[in-house]
């Protein structure tokens, strides 16, 4: 029997591993991919939670959080073009400027 | 039981998208030479026998003989998991769209009731969307993995002009959906059974030419067909993105055309023109308008009504192609001005207006 | 679900995810996380939730993705053995990820959630409707609010990504210009 704690534990599982992505990664663009596989792992739980408890606003904020990534990934990408026309590359140790 | 009727009716489905991409490419090279006035390809024949003139070996037995049994190789420095999954992810899409969309109404058959359409997709319309939005993967990954810096810039135009008219299509979708008031494709053929007047049936052309005229165009410009077919360009670039494909993969590539040619003609028939209905044809009988109902048996009628939708199909299929060998190809800016500037905000204008009417003079169902 | 079918694309998921994060090639990297959104999309269809996995795939694994497969064609990334951080750093992300996953798992499991199988669902769970009903009156504000952040996002990705014209271009005529 498959319950909804079965895809909440499934999620976890993929948060951790986009973690991984974040922080291990210095490619922008695949640490870029592994924030919007954090951002399904968080949809996967809410819309498990929607079909444990009958309720339709665990959907309708996945609706909300599909969109806004796309709007972040859309940005995101712009301003990695934009850095990488400005410095031919895009690997995160060479861009440092702000760091101390 | 469930599974065997649900796997026949896919396999039905596939080998159906399959046969009519095959046929196409036939219908294509000989409408081609019949409106450039000459011939066409009739030189193979089978054992001297075969009908010479109709060009059937050539195109459905030497043609796809000859792709098949040709070198298959990858180009140096290419990545080669890639290259070869291009193909399959531009021909996967083409043919699972069919799934939605129904071919016949539910038919009695000892004792059960079965739906003729492959899968029973509530939200039929989105699937379709989806899977049209799939196809892209296919243009960008045979440019990238062909390295080759033309078949690339063949291939990121290619993907700019999908996702552009994807736009427009799925606008002039959402006016249909408005007008139906359901995404089920099934509900919206059988919606179009209905008459108005007593004798004009209630075909989606009748409330909505705008979107028919943008879907048939956009699903054209998604298919890269001419007069939008600067990512192949046949007569200027050698083949555009799959230039450095060959043998099998490059009949994918050829038979995902064909694919999406049926699956744009399945699409505006089953919004426009009524899909597997019949005027005045229903389970009850035939009712010409100020006549008696004829009863006719509901198994001859569902039959009548599969070919219907066949008879339709072909036909849009037809004039697809004749639209091709017709009209010259677009610049490759006057073709994003026109998806951009002049598509998309009619189909926007669409919307608002059969908002207004819904909201004005009711519903249709 | 049927356990035959969960636990076969969980471990799909799962290796998707991983092909995402160790890949080394960022193209392949971008088909594992395709791939991975389209068996997420699967979960959505099972539970009950057909407008998201549509959405997903429209939005997601159709748009998205496609963008970022545009990005790193154009940009023409290839494999960078300068990728990766030091092992010792690798070694120390991996035990705070198994932490992570142990602990936030752990507590995810033991919440009671009641299942389809003791309460029915609403009628209509899932549907269009019943989801459109509700982001245009209980999310009514959120829902315009988002329109309006999808146009700055569309104005600023333009903006951001569009090349500063250098004096030559400015001179001569754009192309097209007279047809």
């Amino acid at each position: 029997m498959v319950t909804p704690n079965h895809y909440l534990a499934l999620s976890a599982v993929l948060f951790a591993i986009g973690s991984i992505g974040v922080v291990v990664r210095r490619n922008l663009v695949i640490i870029f991919m592994s924030v919007e596989l954090m951002l399904n792992a968080a949809n996967l739980a809410f819309v498990a939670v929607a079909y444990g408890r009958g309720l339709m606003s665990g959907q309708s904020i996945v609706f909300f959080v599909m969109t806004v990534a796309a709007a972040e990934a859309a940005v995101g990408l712009a301003v990695i073009l934009a850095m990488f026309r400005n410095r031919q590359t895009v690997n995160a140790d060479d861009i440092a400027l702000l760091r101390w | 039981m469930e599974w065997l009727i649900a796997g026949v009716k896919c396999l039905l489905v596939i080998l159906l998208v399959l046969q009519l991409s095959a046929l196409m490419l036939w219908v294509e090279r000989k409408g081609a030479a019949l409106i450039q006035n000459r011939i066409g390809a009739n030189r193979a024949n089978l054992l001297g026998i075969f009908p010479v003139n109709l060009g059937f070996t050539n195109t459905l037995i030497a043609d796809p003989v000859k792709m098949f049994t040709k070198e298959d190789y990858v180009p140096d420095g290419a990545d080669k998991f890639i290259h070869s999954l291009a193909p399959f992810l531009a021909l996967f899409p083409a043919i699972i769209t069919f799934a939605a969309i129904p071919f016949g109404d539910t038919i009695e058959l000892a004792g059960r009731s079965i739906e003729l359409r492959a899968v029973g997709i509530d939200v039929g319309i989105l699937y379709i969307s989806a899977t049209v939005a799939m196809g892209v993967y296919g243009v960008v990954l045979a440019g990238w993995a062909s390295n080759n810096r033309w078949a690339l810039l063949g291939s990121i135009r290619g993907t700019a002009q999908m996702i552009s008219y994807e736009l427009a299509m799925g606008l002039a979708v959402v006016s249909c959906v408005l007008l139906y008031g359901t995404l089920d494709l099934q509900d919206m053929v059988r919606q179009q059974g209905q008459m108005l007047f007593g004798w004009l049936p209630a075909w989606g052309v009748v409330y909505q030419q705008l979107a028919f005229i943008l879907i048939f165009t956009a699903g054209m410009a998604e298919s890269k067909r001419v007069p939008f077919d600067i990512p192949e360009a046949e007569s200027e670039l050698v083949a555009g993105y799959f230039t450095e494909y060959s043998g099998g993969k490059q009949a994918s590539f050829m038979l995902a055309d064909f694919a999406e040619v049926v699956m744009v003609a399945g699409l505006v028939t089953t919004l426009f023109f009524g899909g597997w209905q019949i005027p005045y044809l229903s389970s009850q009988g035939l009712a010409l308008p100020g006549m008696a109902v004829i009863t006719v048996s509901p198994l001859l009628v569902s039959l009548l009504q599969v070919a219907a939708f066949l008879v339709k199909v072909l036909f849009f299929c037809w004039l697809q192609v004749l639209v091709r060998w017709t009209v010259p190809r677009f610049r490759y800016d006057q073709l994003m001005n026109l998806g951009w500037k002049a598509m998309m905000p009619i189909a926007l204008l669409n919307v608002f207006v059969t908002a207004l009417a819904i909201l004005l003079f009711g519903e249709v169902a | 679900m049927s356990p035959y079918l969960f636990y076969p694309l969980a471990c799909l998921t799962i290796a998707g995810a991983l092909g995402v994060v160790l890949n080394n090639n960022p193209v392949r990297s971008a088909l594992s996380l395709v791939a991975t959104l389209f068996l997420l999309a699967v979960y959505y269809i099972a539970l009950q939730a057909h407008l998201v996995a549509a959405l997903q795939i429209i939005v997601y694994a159709g748009a998205v993705m496609v963008l970022f497969l545009f990005v790193i064609t154009l940009l023409n990334l290839s494999p960078d053995p300068a990728d990766r951080t030091s092992p010792l750093f690798g070694a120390a992300a991996l035990g705070s990820a198994l932490l992570l996953a142990v602990v936030l798992g752990r507590a995810l499991w033991a919440t009671t959630l009641p299942g389809a199988a003791n309460t029915p669902l609403p009628e209509g769970f899932g549907t269009t409707v019943v989801l459109a009903r509700q982001l245009f009156s209980e999310y009514l504000v959120a829902f315009e609010l988002t329109s309006i952040l999808l146009l700055v996002a569309v104005v600023g990705a333009v903006v951001l990504a569009k090349r500063d014209p250098s004096p030559a271009d400015m001179d001569a005529p754009a192309p097209g210009r007279e047809a």
